[in-house]
């Protein structure tokens, strides 16, 4: 194996060599075994085995993007995590975040968190936002051989461009596909409601405290509907991790805002459980 | 048939050292300073995008003086192997340690090697720990040799001079402003005739603890260093009572245009 000391002490040859400014590309060659997805090995049934995370939404706003998650983790008909994290920061001005196989969905997180400060520290500057999500694009791509056995991953990544001065979200598909999105979208097994919910309330001028809003509302019909998304545990008080991106950066919403936003959301579902009218034309 | 001429260890030895150091101390010079909430760093560079100073890590950061493509290519090798071992451990296992120990072995290897020539090159890793008194500084030259620091240190250019003014004008608990401004006007005092380095011609970063990001990295822009230059008396000649200088050093930051005007 090349990734063990050489004969002539210190540094490995392979870590002196000049080349490639991507992580992924390094470890593939010096230490292929931490590959997410390496041990593609999975049998039929293992799907009900692992935990699996559920719903994301992600919104943009004038001046950003907000990305949710709720904190659900399912084993088959168990709940296997009540307050699982699944939104994170990819880097200093991206989010990320993933549904799916949990366990694979994580390391592929740290493995793209890794390649983006990587990246900068080797080459002094940042990846455009593009950049970025294409280099999330090639680490899906490794994962395929497990997505044929039901691991699948599915991140939504999204962050602030600078160039074109505005928040975007991009999703994919198990085959790496990369899909811009435009306003608004869910991923996971909840997303079909979470975006029924989006479609209603979603307006290109909310601010960001309503755009916030907006995100938890979509969770909570989520949860609804979805045995697999979980909705605003207001007895344990774990309530969605709620993520924004501007062009100061990266900031998680305080989990004290976000229990005050999900107390009057429940209070007025109290009144109207299905959530806020939308006018009928 | 030609005998080869013999030539003692000690020479051969003596000469790749000679010949290292020659480089090294063609390039100008670079300081580190200890001061309240990390470390910083202050070199000359007139060139603004080849970075002598770059971060290593989340507390780690590198400096090096030499040959360009030399130290470039080590500071490449401890990006690899602390992001591969903050992958496949955790950040935290990441040390400045472990990296100062793996520079170690490739300079010294690479010293002591007939076939190559050795790196001219000289190297700091420093860390920066919770407080102060966490702060590691190892100082890496070309044969592989490490040394720990404390407070100040120098390498590349004419060391001696730069030495003895930051032995003179060093204090513990400098705070940001001070530290900048002393490795600045330390710099500028490497020959008998000392010179101002300009801002524009300085590239510095620091190691912040107090910083909130993971990162504790920060490179300092033209505008930063020019302020940290400002806050002070640009002669701090008495230097016997450091509480009067401080005093007239926070006065002179309120209004730092006054102060200068008011020092000519």
């Amino acid at each position: 194996m090349n990734n063990q000391p050489p004969a002539w002490g210190g540094l490995p040859r392979a870590y002196m060599t000049p080349g490639t400014s991507s992580f992924a590309q390094f470890l593939s060659g010096q230490a292929p075994d931490l590959l997410p997805g390496h041990h593609a090995a999975a049998t039929a049934g293992l799907a009900e085995q692992v935990r699996h995370g559920t719903t994301i939404v992600a919104a943009t706003y004038p001046g950003g993007v907000v990305m949710a998650g709720d904190r659900r983790a399912t084993m088959g008909n168990v709940i296997a995590q009540r307050d699982i994290e699944k939104v994170f920061p990819a880097d200093d001005y991206s989010c990320v975040a993933m549904a799916g196989a949990a366990g694979l969905g994580v390391e592929m997180i740290r493995l793209f968190q890794t390649e983006l400060e990587h990246y900068e520290k080797i080459e002094g500057s940042t990846l455009s936002l593009d950049g970025k999500a294409n280099r999330l694009a090639g680490l899906l791509r490794t994962n395929l051989s497990m997505a044929m056995q039901g691991l699948a991953v599915v991140p939504l990544f999204a962050g602030y461009d600078h160039y074109t001065e505005q928040g975007r979200i991009f999703s994919y598909d198990v085959t790496g596909g990369r899909y811009e999105e435009h306003a608004f979208y869910a991923v996971g097994s909840g997303s079909v409601f979470a975006r029924g919910a989006l479609k209603k309330l979603y307006r290109d001028d909310l601010a960001e405290s309503d755009c916030v809003t907006a995100t938890i509302q979509a969770l909570y019909d989520a949860a609804d509907d979805d045995s697999a998304t979980g909705g605003p545990d207001l007895t344990r008080r774990i309530f969605p991790v709620v993520a924004v991106v501007t062009t100061d950066g990266y900031r998680r919403i305080p989990d004290a805002d976000i229990s005050e936003i999900a107390d009057r959301i429940v209070s007025a579902r109290m009144e109207r459980p299905d959530g806020p009218a939308a006018p009928l034309t | 048939m030609s005998i080869p001429f013999y030539v003692s260890p000690e020479q051969l030895m003596k000469d790749r050292a000679d010949f290292a150091r020659k480089g090294i101390a063609r390039g100008r010079g670079l300081v580190v300073v200890q001061y309240a909430d990390g470390i910083a760093f202050v070199s000359e560079n007139l060139h603004r995008t080849l970075h002598k100073i770059s971060e290593l890590y989340d507390r780690i950061a590198f400096a090096a003086v030499g040959r360009y493509n030399e130290y470039e290519n080590l500071r490449i090798a401890g990006v690899r192997l602390a992001d591969m071992r903050g992958y496949s451990y955790d950040r935290r296992d990441v040390t400045g340690r472990g990296l100062a120990n793996a520079y170690a072995q490739t300079l010294g290897t690479i010293f002591s090697s007939g076939a190559e020539k050795p790196y001219e090159v000289e190297i700091f890793v420093a860390e920066v720990g919770d407080l102060q008194s966490d702060d590691q500084i190892y100082r890496l030259t070309y044969q592989g040799s490490v040394a720990d620091e404390h407070g100040y240190a120098v390498m590349g250019g004419s060391t001696e001079r730069v030495e003895a003014y930051l032995n003179d004008n060093y204090r513990e608990g400098l705070d940001f402003d001070e530290a900048v401004r002393l490795g600045v006007i330390a710099l500028g005092h490497d020959n008998e005739v000392e010179r101002s380095i300009p801002a524009e011609e300085v590239e510095a970063a620091v190691l912040d603890r107090s910083r909130n990001q993971q990162r504790k990295f920060r490179r300092l822009s033209v505008a930063d260093v020019q302020r940290a230059l400002d806050s002070g008396e640009p002669e701090p000649e008495p230097a016997e009572e450091s509480s009067a200088t401080s005093d007239a050093g926070s006065a002179s930051a309120s209004d730092a245009a006054d102060g200068d005007d008011a020092s000519e």
